[in-house]
């Protein structure tokens, strides 16, 4: 493999804490240097004048239907989606068809991620055999066959018992639990958020309360059973008072939000866009700055996509029978840029860590620094650069976004896994 | 006079985006049409040539028959839908059954459906006026139009009014078309109801949460009573139907503590002896038949206006077919 040497860049490591102009040079899949006038004669140089280099991002938490929905999206199709979105690494859900529940089943998303050779996928096994709720899945054959942590996400994990015995049992193996935090009791058959909007559009809303009683479950079981727990898609200004109390009595509690929980509010679901139902649902202005608030201060550790894909025909219906979700790898780092780096909320090396090194820190996983040595997974972007959001440009099988047509910061020019180039534009 | 400069949107599918210039065009074109049903003879050529579909995804009678009645006394051709016996039985979406009537080239549609959003769904993909016939929990903007009507012929005007709307706002779409139409009109609206079935930041939309059926008794000139669903007794809103008519059913012994004779205001169909006693449907306040008869003039008024009708003509059609 030829080496690599990216010239001139704004080399942002969060991992080292460093910021600065710099050329990385890229040898064998690793950072062989980063330092001022590399030369390199028999290296490919890239110019990234203008450009910033950084760890290539991490998503913690999308949806890769693969297998069961490949008509939606493949580990193929989704790992080229991140890979274009400035991802070198994501993690999979387990609530495919069948369910990730097995070791083969985790086995078959490694093969396939492997075979794809974009961006790495790290699968995320089940709690409970088929996201049942009731029996545990076997998580050290899991983490034997790849993977990194465990998730019944899309469904919540309704008995605290079950939760509890999960947080225990997580820790043989050193693995987080990542739980949707919704009490279905409180959400059953809502679709946005339960407010004004919802009130004037007659349909039925998922008060705050919902997620919030299991985020305080979940932090309380984790006090209890000393286990990490990684709460999903946190929505509520609710949520992150009760994580950031979690987190100053020292628990082993780390969160993330999405870029549409941190972008928009649920006067987005005007006119009944199914393209803005999604579950957590799009909360009020208040719950979006709380958010924000708590990306810059660390209350919430990461930025994870939730990319769901789905068919347009799923979503070109009535609200009430809309499926949730909609895609994300692609629109993320724009989002991030556009809605917290933009205003001035965090700086590009914050922006870095919460979508690529706190990624890593949390979850264990290699990546999110350009340390020397380490494997040679980065991104360069144009932060200034900016592109339309078109059908035809997403990478994603499905092309179920808010956020069509508009206007965004941020190219994607190239990501890098182990230094192979996964992504160029 | 109606105001000939107003004119309405492609679809009625709510009262929210209406002006109160655009509700008073409606409810003053309504007035000639009002006429046309008491005459021997009930039909002017208004709509002569129009083809129009009433698409009724849900069950209804008393909307779909007014509906029917007042295309035929315009004239127009109509052609009833139901979902069960349809396509839509056989899994036919929304979208589909939309563009087949679009490729039949159609006028308007009328369209009552279970989901709210569904009319507004509709207008957005096909040329063809949609009028809102009740969709979901959203709006139910021709009976909204009715009640104001209604309450304008017997108050004269409904700037001022105070209007309690009572029952199950949660769940009602005639509760939001009333809300919408008449804080639009400057009436002041109050909602009473147990606190299970009333909305989420209702106080938002410029109405006042009343608790107790007492208070709003007290305070109203008008009470427009809504059809408890009995389905909301299994879904675990009220505990039972006995308990909701004790605590807050509209009953003459309440009534009679008034200040003022009220108002007596019901979309139908009513569940006597629950949400109503029948000495008060059928007492001398209550204006549940004359808001059955208003809502075939409103109808009127507003397929002839959406068909491009000005309300200069609407006067002149009436009068024109007296001679």
């Amino acid at each position: 493999m030829r080496p690599l040497l990216l010239k001139g860049g704004r080399v942002i490591d969060p991992s080292r804490r460093t910021d600065g102009v710099a050329d990385v040079y890229v040898v064998d899949g690793r950072i062989e240097a980063v330092g001022m006038n590399i030369t390199a004669p028999d290296a490919e140089v890239i110019d990234a004048t203008g450009r910033v280099v950084a760890p290539g991002l991490i998503d913690l938490h999308v949806h890769l239907r693969e297998p069961g929905q490949e008509e939606l999206e493949t580990v193929a199709s989704g790992a080229m989606a991140a890979a274009a979105g400035g991802f070198s690494a994501v993690c999979a859900m387990p609530n495919t068809d069948p369910v990730t529940d097995n070791q083969a089943a985790v086995g078959f998303i490694v093969r396939q991620a492997m075979r794809a050779g974009k961006a790495r996928v790290y699968p995320i096994g089940a709690i409970s055999l088929g996201q049942k709720g009731q029996q545990l899945a076997e998580f050290g054959e899991m983490v034997g066959a790849g993977a990194v942590a465990v998730s019944d996400d899309g469904k919540p994990v309704v008995s605290s018992q079950l939760m509890r015995t999960a947080l225990e049992y997580a820790q043989t193996f050193g693995i987080p639990v990542a739980d949707h935090c919704e009490d279905p009791t409180l959400s059953a058959g809502g679709g946005m958020h339960e407010g004004l909007v919802s009130t004037r559009l007659g349909l039925k809303g998922i008060p705050s309360a919902a997620e919030e009683i299991m985020v305080a479950r979940d932090i309380i079981l984790a006090e209890l059973t000393g286990g990490h727990i990684h709460l999903c898609h946190m929505s509520t200004r609710g949520s992150v008072d009760l994580i950031r109390r979690a987190k100053e009595k020292g628990l082993r509690v780390t969160a993330e939000a999405t870029p549409h929980h941190f972008a928009l509010t649920h006067d987005r679901v005007e006119g009944y866009d199914t393209n803005a139902k999604m579950n957590p649902p799009l909360r009020e202005d208040a719950d979006r700055e709380a958010i924000r608030q708590a990306l810059k201060d660390g209350t919430i550790d990461v930025i994870a996509s939730d990319h769901a894909p789905h068919h347009y025909d799923a979503k070109e219906r009535e609200f009430d029978d809309a499926p949730n979700g909609i895609i994300g790898l692609e629109t993320a780092l724009s989002l991030a840029l556009r809605e917290l780096v933009g205003p001035g909320l965090l700086t590009l090396p914050e922006l870095i860590d919460r979508m690529s090194t706190a990624a890593a820190r949390i979850f264990r996983l290699p990546g999110g620094t350009l340390a020397v040595g380490a494997p040679a997974d980065l991104v360069m972007f144009d932060p200034a650069a900016r592109w339309v959001v078109e059908k035809d440009r997403i990478q994603s099988k499905s092309r179920n976004t808010p956020f069509l047509g508009e206007t965004m910061p941020g190219v994607v020019e190239l990501t890098l896994v182990d230094g192979q180039v996964v992504f160029r534009r | 006079m109606p105001d000939v400069s107003t004119t309405l949107p492609k679809d009625l599918v709510g009262l929210e985006p209406l002006s109160r210039d655009q509700i008073q065009l409606i409810l003053d074109t309504a007035e000639p049409f009002k006429e046309v049903s008491e005459r021997q003879i009930k039909k002017v050529p208004a709509l002569r040539g129009k083809t129009i579909v009433n698409l009724f995804f849900e069950a209804s009678t008393r909307t779909r028959i007014s509906f029917e009645f007042a295309e035929k006394r315009l004239s127009a051709d109509t052609v009833n839908v139901a979902a069960s016996g349809s396509s839509v039985s056989k899994g036919e979406t929304l979208v589909d059954t939309a563009r087949n009537l679009e490729a039949m080239r159609i006028d308007m549609v009328v369209i009552r459906h279970q989901a709210s959003g569904a009319a507004q769904f509709l207008g957005k993909r096909i040329r063809s006026n949609v009028i809102n016939a009740g969709d979901g929990k959203h709006e139910h903007p021709t009976q909204g139009l009715l009640d104001l009507l209604t309450l304008r012929d017997k108050f004269g005007k409904i700037e001022g009014l105070k209007v309690a709307i009572c029952g199950d706002v949660l769940h009602s779409r005639v509760a939001r078309s009333n809300i919408w139409g008449l804080t639009k009109l400057g009436a002041e609206v109050a909602v009473c109801g147990p606190a299970t079935l009333l909305p989420r930041d209702i106080r938002e939309l410029g109405v006042t949460v009343l608790p107790r059926i007492e208070d709003a008794i007290q305070w109203a000139d008008a009470l427009n009573i809504l059809r408890l669903q009995l389905e909301r007794m299994q879904a675990g809103f009220i505990p039972s139907l006995r308990e909701y008519n004790r605590v807050f059913g509209v009953t003459s012994e309440r009534l009679a503590r008034a200040p003022k004779d009220l108002v007596i205001l019901h979309p139908g169909p009513m569940n006597r002896g629950v949400e109503i006693d029948s000495d008060v449907a059928d007492g001398p306040h209550s204006v549940i038949l004359p808001q059955v008869t208003n809502g075939v003039a409103v109808r009127m008024a507003v397929l002839y206006l959406l068909a491009g009708g000005s309300p200069d003509w609407a006067t002149a059609t009436s009068r024109s077919d007296e001679r």
